[in-house]
């Protein structure tokens, strides 16, 4: 049916009065406070995509005497630089520390906005960052398209030497990790108690497994447990108070999606029938999780076959 | 539906009507969702993205075929299923966002096709097989992983080769890949075959229903481009 010219009209009218040509793509950062000169930006919950701008991380902004401490920086320069303007107006003081938790691009390419020498991470993650870092370019590109405009991921200028950083009279513990990827950074506040997990913690949403070990993540979750602390902020999803609940959450995660797919390779099923399980209903307040299920079956699948099934070939026999 | 006119394709591929002529020649093709096609929302990997095809609703199938129209081998497999067997799955490259379709021929000629689109950041049929990169394609050619249990009235048989799967499409490596397999029992009866292009992914795998009972002995022979025979036998396990 062609519309009349009086519904086109009526159309044009319920338009709000934006300029004709297209509105320049535009990161929403909005800080929440969480303790004592601290706050957290929260990222969309759902995969990487266009309606997002890969904003999916959480970012934690610091305010020091010494200057503006972020853990973490997003998926591109443009939202880098948001992240850096906002974050500098809510201290009054510039960005003198970013650190990096891991490789994944959602967190660390909005690393061109920042100074080399303020991008900081342990030698473990930046080893890991230098390796395949820039390989997610093109796949963040395709997905996100004009968001990534001038996205060049910098690599980190600082490599933290101890277990501790103090600045500006706040000090961060660093936690060297590895499991969500070869290797992890988490990162204590010690002035609230915050313990920052990076995507060692997910929290009402689906852990992600590209790079995963699940024994060595396993044991990192073990680790944060027995840090103490009064809250964490996950990688993924919102703030945890309780403060351990998103940490047995993800661990509660890791070992359903072990177990079901071995179980799955061992009773002679498929990678499709494996992507298309029943999520557990205790998983039913968890968000992405078919998506992340089905990149999981197929990070793992192959390898367990390969480790389960039984050779079965004459030479062997 | 009248002869001569065409059912018009729902998934608008654009190379559909040439491609179902020559994968699928004669016959009249209907677009029916009886016919399973299933697989993954999302393509996590481009060089092993796993769909399966099931036909076992439609009754007296002859053929069935795994189909990647915008592939640069958009036929995967070829089946000719025993009655009530229509049934695969396997991982298969996917070279860009394209139709993914299975398409079973009826005894009266007709094929009966559905699908889905995918999208997929592409250059799965162009890059080196991993065990190419490796180097170790060799020392595990023809390794066979498997297992059969019984379900319902035959079996499930689940296959995993070791291939490296060359499309041909990689600078000074020629196409070498697994072209058949068949499954057949004791009684020399054969219970699958399915003919295989270099479009299913390195260190193929395979899942289908066959007609047999647990604790019976089946054997599993392929072969490849360079004439290469693998066998492997494998006895039917009770039902979990």
């Amino acid at each position: 049916m062609r519309p009349s010219r009086r519904t086109l009209l009526a159309g044009l009218a319920a338009l709000p009065a934006l300029p004709l040509f297209a509105a320049p793509l535009t990161y929403r950062i909005t800080p929440q406070p969480i303790g004592d000169g601290l706050w957290l930006v929260r990222g969309d919950d759902g995969p990487i995509a266009a309606t997002n701008g890969g904003a999916i991380a959480n970012i934690v902004i610091a305010a020091t005497d010494a200057g503006t401490v972020l853990v973490d920086c997003g998926p591109s320069l443009r939202y880098g630089q948001a992240l850096k303007l906002m974050a500098e107006t809510l201290t009054g003081k510039p960005a003198v520390r970013v650190y990096l938790t891991h490789l994944h691009p959602d967190h660390i390419f909005g690393s061109a906005a920042f100074d080399p020498k303020v991008l900081a991470t342990t030698a473990a993650v930046a080893a890991t960052i230098e390796q395949e870092g820039t390989s997610f370019s093109d796949g963040m590109y395709r997905l996100l398209g004009d968001w990534m405009r001038g996205s060049e991921l910098r690599m980190p200028g600082t490599i933290l030497p101890g277990d501790s950083e103090t600045i500006g009279g706040r000090t961060f513990r660093l936690l060297t990790l590895s499991g969500h990827s070869a290797a992890d950074l988490a990162i204590l506040d010690t002035r609230t108690g915050t313990l920052i997990a990076g995507d060692l913690v997910f929290h009402d949403r689906a852990p992600s497994t590209p790079h995963a070990d699940l024994p060595k993540w396993r044991a990192a979750l073990d680790r944060l447990a027995a840090v103490p602390h009064r809250s964490l902020v996950p990688g993924h999803g919102p703030r945890d108070l309780t403060p351990t609940a998103a940490i047995d959450q993800t661990r509660d995660w890791l070992a359903w999606l072990d177990g079901m797919l071995r179980a799955a390779v061992q009773s002679g099923s498929d990678m499709v029938e494996a992507g298309d399980t029943a999520i557990p209903q205790r998983f039913a307040g968890i968000t992405t999780a078919r998506y992340e299920l089905q990149r999981s079956v197929s990070h793992f699948f192959p390898r367990l076959e390969a480790e389960l099934l039984p050779r079965i070939d004459d030479k062997v026999r | 539906m009248a002869l001569g006119t065409p059912q018009r394709d729902p998934l608008g591929s654009p190379n559909w009507q040439d491609l179902s002529a020559s994968l699928l020649g004669e016959g009249d093709i209907r677009f029916d969702d009886r016919l399973r096609v299933t697989m993954p929302i999302i393509a996590e990997n481009q060089h092993m993205f796993p769909v399966s095809v099931d036909a076992r609703a439609l009754g007296d199938v002859r053929r069935l075929a795994l189909i990647a129209d915008l592939n640069p081998i958009p036929l995967a497999i070829d089946m000719q299923p025993r009655p009530g067997r229509a049934f695969v799955e396997t991982r298969i490259k996917l070279d860009q966002r394209t139709p993914v379709r299975g398409a079973a021929q009826l005894a009266d000629g007709t094929w009966i096709v559905s699908g889905n689109w995918i999208d997929a950041a592409g250059g799965g049929c162009s890059a080196a097989p991993v065990s190419r990169v490796r180097g170790d394609w060799a020392e595990h050619l023809g390794e066979i992983r498997g297992l059969g249990v019984a379900e319902g009235e035959g079996a499930r048989l689940r296959l995993a080769f070791r291939h490296p799967m060359d499309t041909g499409f990689v600078a000074n490596i020629p196409t070498y890949h697994l072209e058949t397999l068949t499954v057949a029992n004791d009684r020399k009866e054969t219970l699958a075959t399915l003919e295989i292009s270099a479009a299913v992914s390195e260190d193929p795998a395979f899942s289908l229903f066959v007609d047999a009972k647990a604790g019976e002995r089946l054997t599993i022979a392929a072969r490849d481009t360079n004439g290469l025979d693998y066998r492997a036998a494998l006895v039917v396990g009770a039902a979990r």
